[in-house]
């Protein structure tokens, strides 16, 4: 840690206090439009009552689930596949460069295809959630498995270790980072088709919920709405890393050494 | 992203796409399928060539495009400002950094509503969401490559009496130009994604809506072909960034590392 970084941590509070204050000051005098600009106590007192009173508890429930099932099920695909693929150098040569083309395709280019097979509901906004997501964990797996030291592919020979126990206590403990980077990347973007996908076909969360407030000018609404999505923006890179950190423990100082 | 992958190496890559298409277009012909959701391979690539043809394909990229370079060069401008002043002043950066990092983690197609309410629909809300975007990665590039430059090669630049300006010039952009360069480079992949998410979920124009318009006319072949082209695009603009990127900063990458 930086010497006196709580001090420059607290003079950023401050600031952010300031600037906070300024804002309420300019729309109190009017100075910008409160259809726009709602004052900050007013998207405060919106963001509580709506919390007590309101269904944006549920809402970012709603939405939480969304994403939440979307990565599970993308990561989980992600990672299967990507071993498969991965495990087999006949397989990378012939199918990882098809696979390229989708990483720099927008995921959202798949709601369309998605609504003329699936029609505006649920289970496709889920499915485009789950399939955008999955890209990132799939190539990263592939790409884990593919630079494994073979030095270790001698060792597991040398050992007589199976196929399945080669995967499991070599192949993915060593393509483990890159998985986790994968599915720190396939996290983001279930977030954002969460919200791409409510906003397009209405299905109940917080995406669908501010476009609500939006149409019916609530700005006060929006904002709390809004920020709501920082925080989960926010949480869930928090608990990636956490997750990161945890899993990645025992490879301690040790690993650039090996 | 390294974009290595990208491009096959060999023929081989090709194999699999080309056969998966070839039965795909068989078997779509003996089973005979009527769909409003499906089309045959060759239908598709019809679809294509009519849309380019009539001019309809290209003014949708060129749409598209607009958005993504006018958000790419106002958020990656501001970003870039931001990040050499940043660097140059440390405490600028340590007392903006609560703000900052609560403003970041909003995802960009979380404000559609916002600027939807601001802008209305057209290129300006568009551009806007691409801008806050493209922002960042190249903000936290621009920091740390400029963080990173020798402390010999500015202290040397105080020793010859050269002014801000010129050390900035003459020495501090040049060597902290290949990470500055990369930023704009993952911008431009996200800039991308952006315009077309927010043409898919609101905006009538571009790549984005053209395929939901194909989609709700029920012209499946349509459909398909604007997805590929998405795609396409996509690939050109990062195979071109990645050879621009070869080209221009390998070979200095190197001899930075060296002094």
């Amino acid at each position: 840690m930086r010497p006196g970084r709580l001090y420059w941590l607290g003079a950023s509070v401050l600031f952010t206090a300031a600037l906070l204050a300024v804002w309420q000051l300019a729309s109190d005098f009017r100075l910008v439009s409160p259809v726009f600009m709602p004052s900050p106590l007013r998207a405060w007192n919106a963001l509580v009552f709506n919390f007590t009173e309101g269904v944006l508890g549920q809402r970012v429930l709603l939405t939480l689930q969304h994403m939440f099932f979307g990565w599970l099920l993308a990561s989980a695909a992600g990672v299967a596949i990507g071993a498969l693929i991965g495990i087999s150098p006949f397989a990378r040569t012939y199918l990882a460069p098809s696979l390229e083309f989708f990483r720099p395709l927008p995921a959202s280019a798949v709601f369309p295809v998605a609504i003329a097979f699936i029609g505006l509901s649920e289970n496709m906004v889920l499915f485009v959630i789950a399939f955008g997501a999955l890209w990132p964990t799939l190539l990263s797996t592939i790409n884990g498995f593919a630079t494994i030291k073979p030095r270790l592919d001698e060792f597991a020979r040398l050992i007589g270790l199976s196929r399945w126990q080669y995967i499991m206590q070599i192949a993915l403990p060593n393509a483990l980072p890159d998985i986790l980077a994968g599915m720190r990347l396939s996290l983001t973007i279930a977030l954002i088709l969460s919200v791409t996908g409510e906003i397009l076909s209405g299905s109940p969360g917080l995406g669908h919920w501010i476009l609500l407030q939006a149409r019916g000018f609530r700005s006060p609404d929006l904002f709390a709405g809004v920020l709501l999505f920082g925080v989960i923006g926010y949480a869930s890179s928090q608990l990636v890393a956490l997750l990161e950190a945890r899993l990645l423990r025992w490879r301690g100082d040790s690993f650039g050494r090996m | 992203m390294t974009g290595r992958a990208f491009i096959p190496r060999n023929w081989r890559g090709f194999i699999f796409p080309v056969a998966a298409i070839l039965v795909i277009e068989v078997a779509m012909r003996t089973i005979g399928v009527e769909s409003q959701s499906l089309a045959r391979p060759s239908e598709i690539l019809r679809a294509a060539i009519g849309a380019l043809a009539d001019g309809s394909m290209l003014t949708a990229t060129f749409q598209t495009l607009v958005s993504a370079f006018g958000g790419l060069i106002i958020g990656g401008g501001i970003g870039l400002v931001l990040g050499i002043l940043m660097a140059m002043f440390p405490p600028l950066y340590w007392i903006a950094e609560v703000p900052f990092e609560t403003l970041r983690p909003i995802p960009s197609i979380a404000l559609l509503p916002l600027v939807l309410l601001i802008f209305g629909l057209g290129f300006a809300m568009e551009i806007t969401l691409v801008a806050k975007t493209a922002l960042w990665p190249v903000f936290f590039l621009t920091l740390t490559s400029v963080r990173g430059v020798k402390r010999r090669l500015i202290e040397f630049s105080s020793l010859i009496r050269m002014g801000l300006l010129e050390r900035m010039a003459k020495i501090i952009l040049p060597a902290a130009l290949p990470g500055i360069f990369l930023g704009f480079r993952i911008a431009m992949g996200a800039a991308l994604i952006v315009a077309v998410t927010v043409e898919i979920a609101a905006n009538p124009l571009g790549l984005g809506y053209a395929m939901m318009l194909a989609q709700e006319r029920l012209q499946p072949a349509l459909m398909f072909a604007y997805l590929f082209w998405i795609g396409i695009v996509g690939w050109i603009f990062n195979a071109l960034t990645v050879l621009l990127q070869k080209r221009c900063f390998a070979p200095r990458q190197s001899g930075r590392a060296a002094t």
